[in-house]
């Protein structure tokens, strides 16, 4: 299996890449909304933040490489009417500007007060921009706002993979699922980003 | 009997101008921050832990010949809590604590004074936090008075006392449970002779 795109399929890094921040994600949202309500002498009160915190890194430390990974690979042909196509397009758009502003903001959140983010207990990611009024409240109400679009995106994303699947029966979900059958496209217009 | 009517009338209104003048008013130095409202209360029953409200406003009268008179009121910001570190603060702001949203302003409307003379005294008054009224005593002494050096004239106190969560509602307050229950607070105060 090829690591880099062709215009017919997603290679091996595209798609690691998709499905380990996918369970990240999924995970760091659930994680999010468990902790938040743990009340103060529960066992995972401090763990369940500092995984959070974490694990929100690994979210940052791979969306650079993702985005950049995007930019110098083919995009493989997406499927679908041309108003499919384009939504796709906004939709991937959409998701880099909604993960990027959701790590961001859980960072101002921690670092508000000057005190660095504790990774793994691996190193510490210095506090940047603090000091500002109220910040980690602002901060947190956009964590909030902007995490709970991110669920609904990627819960309309997945119900629109299966419905490539199982209705349109073309290979979408199949080609992010890993090697798959060469498949010519369905339709031939390359809706690319500029 | 008008004579005597007006008389006793002029006579009342030059009382209280009399005693308009002899109390001297105050306003509390929040412009130079030479005041400050701070809380200490314990950490799992094993230290303690300090914040202080960075934001309030408040005057006082003071009445050297009738210390009866003396009153003071002060209003306090309730998002301005700062615990120096970020991640309490934001808990601290919220519908589990302070419902910072809810009820954005304490304060604090004296109702007696009670001199011990050397400086000491009891200022009794009406405390309300998170729509709950209290009445409570603070335990006052003057530190010092005199002209500053910028043409001012000024006088401070320190005040003590001690708050009980269970008084006001917090719905974290209840799980915190008894080692948290008392709140002390330690207030410095310095008023500007207007």
């Amino acid at each position: 299996m090829p690591l880099r795109n062709d215009p017919k399929r997603y290679g091996l890094v595209s798609i690691l890449l998709h499905w380990t921040m996918a369970a990240l994600i999924i995970g760091l949202f659930f994680l999010g909304e468990y902790m938040v309500d743990l009340d103060y002498y529960h066992p995972w009160y401090q763990k369940a933040p500092d995984l959070h915190r974490s694990l929100g890194f690994l979210v940052a430390a791979l969306l650079l490489p993702r985005w950049i990974w995007r930019l110098i690979n083919p995009l493989p042909v997406i499927e679908g009417k041309p108003w499919e196509q384009r939504t796709a397009v906004w939709v991937h758009r959409l998701f880099y500007v909604l993960i990027a502003g959701a790590v961001i903001s859980g960072y101002l959140i921690s670092t508000a007060d000057g005190q660095g983010i504790d990774v793994f207990g691996w190193f510490d990611i210095p506090a940047v921009f603090y000091g500002a009024e109220n910040q980690e409240d602002i901060a947190g109400e956009l964590h909030e706002v902007l995490t709970h679009i991110l669920f609904l995106l990627a819960l309309l994303h997945g119900l629109a993979a299966l419905k490539h699947h199982f209705i349109d029966r073309d290979p979408t979900l199949r080609r992010m699922l890993g090697p798959g059958e060469r498949r010519s496209p369905s339709s031939l217009t390359n809706v690319t980003e500029e | 009997m008008l004579k005597k009517t007006l008389f006793s009338l002029v006579f009342m209104l030059g009382l209280g101008a009399a005693t308009a003048q002899a109390a001297e008013h105050y306003v509390i130095d929040t412009k130079g921050m030479h005041a400050f409202i701070t809380f200490r209360i314990q950490h799992l029953g094993y230290s303690w832990l300090e914040g202080r409200f960075n934001r309030f406003t408040g005057d006082f009268d003071y009445d050297e010949a009738n210390p009866s008179n003396n009153r003071v009121s002060v209003e306090i910001d309730i998002a301005s809590i700062d615990s120096n570190h970020a991640e309490r603060d934001k808990h601290l702001r919220s519908e589990r604590f302070f419902d910072a949203k809810k009820f954005p302003k304490a304060t604090f409307v004296s109702t007696a004074w009670e001199n011990h003379g050397n400086g000491k005294a009891t200022l009794k008054g009406k405390f309300t936090l998170r729509g709950v009224t209290k009445d409570i005593s603070i335990d006052v002494s003057q530190i010092g008075a005199g002209k500053d050096p910028w043409g001012g004239f000024r006088r401070g106190f320190v005040g003590t006392t001690t708050l009980h969560l269970s008084n006001y509602r917090m719905k974290e307050g209840n799980i915190l449970g008894p080692v948290a229950e008392n709140v002390q607070l330690w207030l410095s105060i310095e008023g500007v002779r207007q």
